[in-house]
């Protein structure tokens, strides 16, 4: 035996010792036993078809996040500019990202340019048109770099709210991420109630108080006639077979409190065993809980979340302390729904389910069983196969063969790539092509023994011919593979993963395992002995 | 030596068969175009199409009729119910178009349903999917991407690796983006940006002479066309795991092809015939054995995975069957008349590429 064959066999051996460390701790029998200790961590993890669980492509509204901002800057600007003594009109929010405004005094028109150079720099004035009875109508655009920099913000708030939401929920594992064009992948391993995720998910959580105009006549009210300043809403009460009714409402427009002072919020239970939800609020909300309680005494205040009224309690006395509780007609998990965002904060935009994978955990057992009954007849069926074909050859084929699998499934664990359903497809795959390399080899082969030479040459002649066609053939194989992986998204990425790890083991064990096998067969026979190929 | 399906000695004459390749080839893919403009283009399943798919299991034996008149009352549009898997699954898929009501309500419908009109019946909802339409438009405009750049990238590849033509093949990739960007300038939707793209490296693969992959890229779209053009005739949807079969298959047919070619390319070399003719029907002989031995294993697990894979593994192993037949069939009797056709490219003086060197 010389040198260069021994390092071979020793470098195949630490492979083979790695792979099988690898790949014991995925199985189950291993992993409830002693041996654990000794192993690697890594396991092969499952995707979410296999497992069971749920895949949601939610998609932010950014036009009503923009909307929403722009509002907000409308009112700023009128608020400052009236700090300067200049006199601003109804900011009002148009279509395209556009705030529209009026200037009462046209002598200020200086001032108030100067006051938007000076302390709006995310504004530009598009156009300011002087009316003949002396009124300036504005119009403001942001920048497009504020642009950039209110999609970046709100995609991170937005990531983080659902991320707080899902952790108070209790998943493991979950996986949230940024996706181009305002999206969010969320994926929630095990979870069987897509319902309430996406309850939990997708609710804006904009809480608000706001007062009840109880002088409203309810039967105009129903017909969308309201006064001014007041809106109209609903009110659902809870019946006690759990369903629902919702009777109309008529509200004060302007919001006394909103729920962005809220420190925490906590489900409790009344003395009737009926749950509601506590509220902490910071010292500033505290404050102005206080005195928005203390002015309204008597009057109904509507608490309401993402336009809906909870409940609508009468404020007996002026409420210090900063603690304030909803009372309503909810379940036990509803309550517990709602402090979970609440407590985690509302979305600075609200989000829509574009994309809702849910797979149920027998399901994905089943798939299993499916697929690991399909690999192993069709493994079986290539190993006899090529033992009856190419005799001795084959045999050597069907060792690494086997090799290759173990092989597969320890760079799975290794690299922490997720097993899917396509992936296991992929590697069923890769078995049947697997043997391609060899068949490549044996046949070259056998074509040189058949021009006469001894199977010692024959071995030396076929592995150097077909050594680089293989190489050609499978690098086409893992383009289209990392393709695959670029462009696929969820199970299409994991059956790329596994045919491109299939590809580079079946290389090592079809090109370099087997050549060994050779070597250590033909080193103790004469050269010109038969070979059984 | 063991067994031989194909006798050394071999010599069929699969240049002189190319008129008959040409026609059965040529009758598969009109007979799949028809099929497409018949029905106005592919059939997309949800992932391409948006909408919701249900499946569900019952505890025993249930009509799609039942489930039907069970469904009646929902109203839901475009609703379609159909048994999946085997028989003895138990299972139906219930299909609905997008719509404005929210999947939560779906769901609450159909269990609602179920228990009222089904009352004997257990059943447990395993998978539900819902796609909207936007991200379907998305995911497909991705999918004819991923396929375009596999085939614009095998092709350099190919063109640098057989005819030691890097140059020539960075050119192809310039000219392309070039192109590329023109189309876009004009405003066309990616579908025909993509088309327009194919047919742009086919022109440049002729003008540069880039031969090898202009045969390798010609059967690669036979094959594709084949499998989409059966797909149709057979009345099945195209989601992401089909396109991940077809992706499988550019690759499976470009390998059968290569190796066909790498054995041209070896025998031109070597000057083993006097003619190009002789010398492809020889390179095809020669390779017969291992294009039909690994045609076959493969088609055996791909089999065991269409028998025994289950459902939703399916149609990804009919695409896979169909593919890697076709594939195998077209690198014998389509690629290399092509490559008759036009000539293997001239420049190819060195052999250092014959793999003599190498392991």
């Amino acid at each position: 035996m010389n040198g260069s064959l021994r390092w071979k066999i020793v470098l195949t051996l630490l492979v083979v010792v790695f792979g099988v460390a690898y790949l014991l701790p995925s199985l189950p029998a291993v992993q409830n036993s002693g041996l654990t200790r000794f192993l690697p961590d890594d396991k092969i993890s499952l995707g979410l078809d296999l497992k069971g669980g749920i895949h949601l492509t939610l998609g932010v509204d950014m036009d009503k996040a923009m909307e929403n901002n722009l509002a907000r800057m409308g009112e700023d600007l009128k608020v400052v500019a009236r700090e300067e003594g200049v006199i601003v009109l109804k900011p009002k929010v148009l279509k395209g990202d556009r705030i529209e405004a009026v200037l009462i005094n046209q002598d200020q028109k200086d001032k108030l340019d100067e006051l938007v150079k000076k302390s709006f720099s995310n504004l530009t004035i598009i156009s300011s048109v002087v009316n003949a009875d002396g009124k300036v109508n504005y119009v403001f655009a942001p920048t497009s770099e504020y642009k950039k920099y209110l999609t970046k913000l709100t995609m991170d708030q937005a990531i983080k709210t659902i991320r707080n939401r899902i952790d108070q929920f209790g998943v493991a594992e979950p996986d949230i991420r940024k996706q181009e064009g305002n999206r969010i992948q969320v994926q929630l391993p095990g979870m069987q109630d897509p319902e309430r995720a996406i309850k939990i998910i997708g609710k804006t959580a904009h809480l608000e108080f706001k007062l009840v105009d109880s002088a409203a006549d309810l039967e105009k009210a129903k017909k969308g006639i309201v006064a001014p300043g007041r809106e109209v809403t609903v009110i659902r009460h809870r019946l006690p077979d759990g369903s629902y009714v919702e009777k109309p409402i008529v509200l004060k427009h302007e919001a006394m409190l909103t729920g962005e002072y809220i420190t925490d919020a906590q489900t409790r239970f009344d003395q009737f065993n009926q749950p509601y939800v506590t509220l902490n609020f910071n010292a500033r909300g505290a404050r102005i809980f206080e005195r928005v309680t203390g002015e309204n005494i008597k009057k109904q205040m509507a608490i309401v979340l993402d336009g809906k009224v909870y409940s609508a309690p009468t404020i007996q006395d002026k409420i210090a302390g900063g603690r304030a509780s909803i009372t309503g007609s909810y379940s036990t998990d509803e309550a517990h729904d709602l402090a979970i965002v609440l407590r985690a904060g509302s979305l600075p935009a609200p989000v829509k389910i574009l994309e809702q994978r849910t797979v149920g955990p027998s399901l994905g057992q089943e798939s299993i069983d499916k697929g690991v009954m399909a690999a192993i007849v069709g493994s079986i069926a290539v190993l006899a196969f090529m033992l009856v074909y190419y005799g001795f050859a084959g045999f050597v084929a069907d060792v690494v063969l086997v090799l290759n699998i173990v092989l597969i499934l320890a760079g799975l664990a290794l690299f922490g790539a997720t097993l899917t359903l396509p992936g296991i497809a992929g590697i069923i795959l890769t078995i049947g092509m697997a043997v391609d390399a060899n068949v490549i080899i044996f046949e070259r082969i056998r074509e040189e023994i058949r021009r006469g030479l001894t199977a010692k040459a024959a071995i030396v002649e076929g592995y150097n011919r077909a050594t680089l066609t293989i190489l050609d053939a499978n690098i086409t194989t893992v383009i289209a593979a990392v393709i695959l992986y670029q462009f696929g998204t969820g199970p299409v990425r994991g059956f790329a993963v596994t045919l491109t790890l299939g590809i580079i083991t079946s290389m090592f064990t079809a090109i370099f395992v087997t050549r060994i096998l050779f070597d250590l067969y033909t080193s103790k026979r004469a050269a010109d002995a038969p070979l059984s190929i | 030596m063991g067994l031989q399906i194909i006798k050394p000695d071999t010599k069929i004459d699969f240049v002189g068969l190319k008129r008959t390749a040409f026609i059965i080839s040529a009758v598969l893919i009109l007979l799949g175009l028809a099929s497409l403009i018949v029905k106005g283009g592919p059939k997309y399943g949800i992932d391409f199409a948006g909408g919701i798919v249900v499946q569900v299991k019952f505890d025993k034996q249930v009509e799609v009729k039942e489930v039907k008149n069970a469904l009646q009352g929902t109203k839901l549009p475009g609703l379609v119910v159909q048994r999946f898997g085997h028989a003895d699954d138990n299972e139906i898929l219930i299909r609905t178009s997008t719509s404005d009501i929210s999947s939560a309500d779906v769901r609450d419908m159909i269990s609602k349903d179920f228990t009222a009109n089904l009352s004997k019946t257990g059943f447990d909802i395993q998978r539900f999917d819902m796609v909207g339409p936007k991200v379907g438009s998305d995911l497909r405009t991705k999918a004819l991407e991923a396929l375009y750049f596999a085939v614009l990238l095998i092709a350099i590849y190919i063109s640098g690796r057989f005819e030691q033509r890097w140059f020539a093949a960075a050119i192809m990739a310039g000219a392309l983006f070039g192109g590329i960007s023109v189309l876009q300038f004009m405003g066309m939707s990616t579908t025909v940006l993509i088309f327009g793209a194919l047919f742009i490296t086919l022109g440049l693969c002729w003008y540069l002479k880039l031969n090898y992959a202009l045969g390798a890229i010609v059967a690669l779209i036979h094959d594709l066309l084949i499998t989409v053009g059966i797909f149709s005739l057979l009345n099945k949807e195209f989601d992401l795991t089909i396109i991940a079969a077809l992706l499988t298959i550019i690759g499976y047919s470009l390998n059968d092809t290569i190796i066909v070619f790498d054995r041209i390319r070896e025998n031109l070399n070597g000057k083993a015939a006097p003619t190009l003719a002789e010398i492809i029907n020889l390179s095809v002989n020669q390779t017969l054995s291992r294009t039909i031995l690994t045609s076959g294993t493969t088609l055996l697990v791909v089999a065991a995975l269409f028998i025994l894979g289950g459902g939703v593994i399916h149609d990804f192993a009919l695409a896979m069957l169909v593919g890697v037949g076709v594939g195998t069939y077209s690198s014998i009797f389509v690629a290399s008349p092509i490559l008759l056709g036009f000539g293997p490219s001239m420049t190819d003086k060195d052999d250092d590429a014959s793999g003599v060197e190498a392991a």
